[in-house]
């Protein structure tokens, strides 16, 4: 029993991470109708960034407590990020905006392409260890532990998609994102600035990914130029099971998914009698993406899609 | 005699090869009802979207309120104070009709999106301020008991009506309506005359096309005729009746 609940806290982590990465993902397709899948490479930047200003820090002899390392490195990496979200959007899919709709998804892949050989002639191709600066103190929850790191990531990821959605459902600008994704042409009537609703999309997309990346390298201990790959395809997978474009599917099918993967983990080896490892839990995801887009493409909480007149 | 709100001159507008207005002139005089009519495939639409920005004539002149607005975007059409409506409805479906009106302020309002995020004391009392304009205006077209009915929900008639308060949110001096009766029952257009009416009362020019020909005699100051991309006639209605161009366009050659 104690193993079902150990993976129930493992996949709330891993999910919340997952729902806060989705959330840019569903944002930029509510918007634009784009899968920007230059996204997970965004969050690999955020996690590398911040490594690297650690780094710097810690061998430049500054002695400060980890979490207050951490949050410096964040406040680095979280405007690099919304830059590198401003950029992408900027150069890459802003002259594809009127585009059939295949040029920018093949953009989208190839930038994303483009930013792993970035990091790897910034970072190497190898592994980067997170500097060993925060304490993994376990708390004890009816036999199964977390760590207070852990309840700190789902407790920062919990706020910070309440905060996304208060500002989406209730600021001037929220209210702008939502008529552009509605009707593009009727919100620019109305003296919506288009473009810069879609580059406020993509930019705070950017800092919620940072801030994931930075959560998913203290998590794993470790980042690589390649992360952003398979942590952006769950992501994804995620907005799609939530139903993509909608903040609350994405949040729901981030923490759902990562549960799912984690149960399955957890049980693979008992369920196939040794012959599949836990390594296989990514199947799972993957497994769960199928089946969405056989039996419910529009997702849990998907409507039909908004015409776009 | 009354001041000019709106003119244009010698505007042409091509599709390949169809000539869809040819040569137009109109003048809109300042707090007058104005009417476009004319048969089907006539270019009234065609001109409508000209007059908003949403088409670029290819040849003429458009000035507004002293304004040259030739060529000029929708958007910076809308800050130069021409709102519209559209003949297919075009609400945000999955927002509140109080929602909806108050993106309309939008170009009538200044606090920049990090004001929005960071909740500054100037972009609280903006928002306030956007709020408080939103439901005056869906009061003032009589649908503010449907504030917070979700726009898809709500009723063809008050549809119409809501897609009016946001074009008034936009603080418009000419407001285009694009076949606002269509649809409708008597009722809805009798009381559809009287908002527009109210409307042209506080102030507010009106640019009106419609196909119900009886409702725009009643309740135009002047109406225009389009024909085959042509102005055919204008002037106030008894006259534009007994225009035997205008009979003709309408009901065929006359019976000799």
């Amino acid at each position: 029993m104690d193993i079902f609940l150990q993976q129930i806290l493992n996949g709330l982590v891993l999910g919340s991470i997952y729902a806060l990465i989705a959330l840019g993902y569903t944002m930029v397709y509510g918007i634009m109708g784009l899968i920007n899948f230059a996204h997970g490479e965004v969050v690999m930047f955020g996690a590398m960034v911040t490594i690297t200003v650690i780094s710097l820090l810690t061998s430049a002899g500054v002695t400060l407590p980890g979490p207050v390392l951490v949050l410096i490195g964040l406040l680095v990496a979280i405007p690099a990020c919304m830059l590198l979200g401003f950029v992408i959007e900027r150069v890459a899919y802003r002259p594809l905006r009127n585009a059939p709709k295949l040029a920018p998804l093949i953009t989208a892949i190839g930038l994303s392409i483009v930013l792993q050989q970035a990091a790897i002639l910034i970072w190497g191709r190898n592994y980067i260890p997170f500097p060993p600066i925060l304490d993994h103190e376990t708390i004890d929850v009816f036999g199964a532990t977390i760590t207070q790191l852990q309840v700190g990531i789902v407790v920062l990821c919990i706020s910070l998609m309440a905060g996304l959605l208060v500002v989406v459902e209730k600021t001037k600008l929220g209210r702008a994102m939502r008529a552009t994704s509605q009707n593009p042409a009727v919100a620019g009537l109305m003296g919506v600035n288009v473009n810069t609703i879609i580059s406020a999309t993509f930019v705070i997309g950017s800092a919620l990914g940072a801030i994931a990346g930075v959560m998913v390298a203290t998590n794993y201990d470790q980042a690589h130029y390649y992360m952003g790959f398979m942590i952006g395809l769950k992501a994804f997978t995620a907005a799609v099971l939530g139903g993509i474009g909608n903040l609350g599917g994405a949040v729901a099918g981030g923490i759902l998914l990562g549960i799912i993967e984690s149960l399955g983990a957890g049980y693979i080896g008992d369920l196939t009698g040794g012959f599949l490892g836990s390594h296989y839990q990514d199947i799972f995801a993957f497994m769960v993406l199928i089946a969405v887009l056989i039996f419910r493409p529009s997702g849990l909480l998907g409507e039909k899609m908004a015409d776009r007149a | 005699m009354a001041e000019v709100l709106l003119k244009i001159e010698g505007i042409h507008k091509r599709f390949g090869g169809l000539h869809a207005l040819n040569n137009v002139a109109l003048h809109i005089n300042k707090g007058e009802i104005y009417g476009l009519i004319g048969p089907n495939g006539a270019g009234k639409t065609t001109m409508f979207n000209v007059l908003t920005g949403l088409y670029t004539p290819d040849e003429g002149t458009f000035t507004f309120d002293g304004k040259d607005l030739f060529r000029a975007p929708p958007h910076i059409v809308v800050a130069g104070g021409i709102a519209r409506t559209f003949q297919n409805i075009r609400l945000f479906h999955e927002m509140t009709a109080l929602e909806n009106v108050m993106v309309g302020r939008h170009i009538r309002s200044k606090a920049g999106a990090l004001g929005a995020i960071l909740r500054t004391k100037a972009a609280r009392e903006e928002e306030a301020a956007i709020e408080a304009k939103a439901w005056e205006l869906l009061k003032y077209v009589g649908i503010d008991d449907v504030a917070h009915e979700r726009a898809r929900n709500l009723s063809y008639g008050h549809q119409r009506r809501l897609e009016i308060a946001r074009a008034l949110a936009t603080e418009p001096k000419l407001l285009a309506l694009d076949e606002p009766a269509a649809g409708m029952n008597p009722k809805e257009t009798e009381d559809l005359k009287t908002l527009m009416e109210k409307i042209r009362n506080d102030g507010v020019t009106v640019l009106l096309i419609e196909h119900d020909v009886k409702l725009m005699m009643g309740l135009c100051d002047r109406i225009a005729v389009l024909d085959y991309g042509k102005k055919i006639a204008e002037g106030v209605p008894e006259v534009v009746r007994k225009d035997p161009k205008v009979i003709e366009a309408y009901l065929g050659a006359a019976h000799s």
